[in-house]
């Protein structure tokens, strides 16, 4: 199963690869991670996604909170959360594909950031699917190359909602 | 006040967390501290002949005594050379704190002479660790690493000191607290968890207790042997919890595992409740993980979250300090009444039992014409005071010793478990005999291992440290010969020790004394001459060459499927 994992950690030098070091010396590989300073710019929020056995992953989060320089760790799995990422992708524009690329552009909400002659480099946010169906359908046109943020994610603020039924 | 350099403003940290005694090795980062330290008389400096040697020196301490060791070894060559010993002391919890000098700040990175990335090299064998980049968080990390070493799970913090920093001057001024909201171990245990857990036993009939290091490292012995005694409990420990209940206590089953003895193997694969206190369910100790303890009801009680549970399914856990928790379940007992008395008649078949498969199947080995090493580990045990610490090498001299020298109090036992680093034993005698003067220290070494360290003779000799090495010597590297004899076809490659020097010579050559011993009937005369000779002594025990340790537990075999004498 995938998981989201939030880490809030100490702002400072090293804290990332104490981090890492407990996926990597599991043989853990993280699928996406992204870092940044926090509302209080003393702490660092990291979010890791990763899969696999969810025993040695149950050890990974012990051993996250464990670590001296860590405060807090939430798996998102099970909860409410609101989940982004942003890709810029690099697709080839020819005379007779262009039009295409800016609908789906436009389908998909996402922006126009660069042109050239031979092609176009979009910016889409969005959540894991969305982006990734925003891949598959660029796909058959011809992507040049892509980057991607990793994800980042936020518990939602249920206070004041009614859970609705499905 | 006035203000004080860098490495004075160390040594008032040293002298603020009550440092006694650094073990250590001077070199050009660290000048300016070596500088300062010639001044500190209240602290005193052991200089070793290798820094491994002073780590191990610093854990030995550590775990005799019960305090925090302290370490000091300059960057680069100096820094790596403790590696082996800062691992060695992270896998079996040592409170330690290593003190590394750096090239200055702005030289870091750039492959300065003599730089070594320590902090990164040591993150994975550390518990915490530190560089300190300004002079004015000299004094809050120094408190922060000893405060880390020595609370909850116990383990070394290394904290790494580049050269302009010590140079550099401030105020100095101790920090009173520790601040931290990102570190605050867990000691008192869930009370609920505490009631569920007697109640657990109260209803079992075959209980047994498997109580390892961390009984040592929270002073719980005491309240163990309590807890043990209100309800009859046999108790088996680890190779790190020797000490940690008495050996000569009828409750006693000895060591479980690889090298446990047939009772405390076979009790713990017929137990329907089994109480880890303060151990990991190590693979050296549980065999074939499914087999395991396969029909208890499994408690564990550990000061470290995530030992809970990463090697076998815990059915009660408690996350909290050894102590506090057996203190808790001792008053539970008291409470327990007619309970206690149900369960006291209930398991007397048991306790039968066990007894039965302590006469069946003692610790045994049989005479023959050389001396045998189980024989000189018997007679050491018969002809020290009680009060003697024992440390070890590694490999059959370290089992032997484990399961032929009777601890009944806990910190006499030093040895290297998780880690198992042969050339551990002699250094952390050292270190120990550092810490109790006038105490009896014994390094029961190995042939092969006593050659890793054999320097730190010069260090025993130089500090008048009556430290005695007794080497079983059997021209091999014999716990590998004796894999190598079991499933290996007997194909030796590499492991029989053509060269040794000649260890009375070599003992000698540095100022120390030796005594050789071929004849079974010598060792009893040999030992009370080592013991009674004051300063260090090597006595070099010529054994049967190919003596095997047993019971053995096959790697990957259930725990109940030993292979006997
Ligand atoms: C530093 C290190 N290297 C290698 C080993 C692997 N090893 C384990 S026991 C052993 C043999 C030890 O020989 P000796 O000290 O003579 O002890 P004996 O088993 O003969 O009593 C070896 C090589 C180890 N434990 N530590
Ligand atoms: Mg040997």
């Amino acid at each position: 199963m995938r998981h989201a994992i939030s880490v809030l950690v100490d702002n400072e030098a090293g804290v990332l690869s104490r981090v890492i070091g407990l996926f990597s010396g599991r043989g853990f590989n993280i699928e996406s991670l992204s870092v940044a300073p926090t509302l209080d710019p003393a702490k660092s929020m990291m979010v890791i996604t990763t899969s696999g056995n969810e025993q040695v992953l149950e050890q990974i989060k012990k051993q996250l909170n464990k670590l001296i320089n860590v405060i807090k760790v939430v798996d998102f799995v099970g909860k409410e959360f609101v989940e982004r990422e942003m890709i810029l992708i690099k697709v080839k524009a020819k005379e007779e594909t262009r039009a295409e690329v800016l609908r789906i552009a436009d389908i998909f909400r996402a922006k126009v950031v660069d042109v050239s002659s031979s092609s176009y480099t979009l910016a889409l946010t969005g959540d894991k699917r969305k982006l990734e169906g925003f891949i598959e359908i660029l796909h058959p046109i011809g992507i040049i190359d892509f980057i991607r943020t990793g994800t980042v994610i936020m518990e939602r603020e249920m206070h004041g909602r009614r859970k609705l039924k499905v | 006040m006035k203000k004080i350099s860098g490495a004075n403003a160390f040594i008032e940290a040293l002298r603020c967390e009550g440092v006694k005694h650094v073990f250590g090795y001077p070199g050009g980062a660290v000048l300016d501290i070596f500088d300062a330290i010639m001044d500190a008389e209240d602290i005193e400096f052991i200089l070793s002949r290798h820094e491994q040697g002073a780590v191990h020196a610093a854990d030995g301490y550590a775990r005799a005594s019960g305090k925090v060791g302290v370490c000091l070894v300059t960057s680069g060559p100096g820094a790596t050379n403790t590696v082996t010993g800062i691992a060695t002391a992270y896998m079996d919890s040592i409170p330690m704190v290593v003190f590394t000098g750096q090239v200055p700040t702005h030289l870091i990175g750039n492959d300065a002479f003599q730089e070594a990335d320590i902090v990164g090299i040591t993150r994975p064998c550390t518990k915490h660790n530190y560089l300190v980049k300004n002079i004015s968080d000299l004094a809050r990390v120094v408190k922060e690493a000893f405060y880390i070493a020595r609370t909850g799970r116990s383990g070394p913090v290394l904290v790494d000191l580049p050269k302009d920093v010590m140079k550099d001057t401030i105020f100095f001024k101790y920090p009173d607290n520790v601040v931290m909201d990102s570190y605050c171990p867990t000691y008192k245990g869930h009370p609920g968890q505490i009631k569920r857990i007697v109640n657990l036993i109260l209803k079992s009939r075959k209980p047994v207790i498997y109580a390892g290091g961390g009984v040592v490292h929270a002073n719980a012995s005491k309240v163990l042997v309590d807890f043990a005694r209100s309800m009859n409990l046999p108790v088996t420990t680890t190779l790190m919890g020797l000490g940690a209940f008495p050996s000569d206590d009828p409750l006693s089953l000895g060591m479980l595992g690889m090298h446990g003895t047939y009772a405390a193997n076979m009790a713990v694969t017929h137990t329907d409740c089994l109480v880890a206190i303060g151990s990991r369910f190590d693979d050296r100790v549980t065999g074939k993980i499914d087999e395991f303890a396969p029909k208890a009801k499994i408690i564990h009680i550990d000061i470290d979250p995530t030992s809970i549970s990463k090697n076998v399914k815990v059915d009660l856990p408690v996350v909290g300090d050894s102590r506090m928790v057996l203190q808790g379940m001792l008053s539970q007992v008291k409470d327990a009444g007619d309970e206690v008395k149900v369960l006291l008649k209930g398991i007397k078949p048991w306790l039968k039992r066990i007894d039965a498969w302590k006469k069946e199947q003692p610790l045994r080995y049989s005479k023959g014409k050389a001396i045998k090493p189980q024989y000189v580990v018997e007679m050491i045990d018969r002809l020290t005071p009680d009060d003697t610490i024992i440390s070890t090498e590694v490999g059959q001299n370290q089992m032997w010793t484990a399961q032929f020298y009777k601890f009944n109090e806990p910190r006499l036992f030093l040895t290297s478990g998780g880690l198992g680093t042969m050339g551990y034993g002699f250094p952390a005698a050292i270190g120990a005999q550092v810490a109790f003067p006038g105490r009896t220290v014994i390094d029961i070494a190995g042939d092969g291992s006593i050659q890793m360290n054999i320097q730190e003779l010069a260090t025993v000799v130089q500090y008048r440290l009556p430290v005695k090495v007794m080497i079983l010597n059997n021209g091999y590297l014999g716990m590998v010969r004796q894999w190598q004899a079991l499933f290996y076809n007997k194909r030796y490659s590499h492991t029989s020790l053509e060269i040794s020097p000649d260890y009375i010579k070599l003992a000698e050559a540095y100022g120390a004394e030796g005594i050789r011993v071929t004849e079974p009937s010598e060792v009893e005369g040999a030992i009370k001459q080592a013991l009674a000779i004051e300063g260090p002594v090597f006595v070099d025990f010529i054994v049967e060459s190919e003596e095997d340790v047993y019971p053995m537990v096959p790697a990957g075999a259930p725990i109940n499927n030993m292979l006997l004498v």
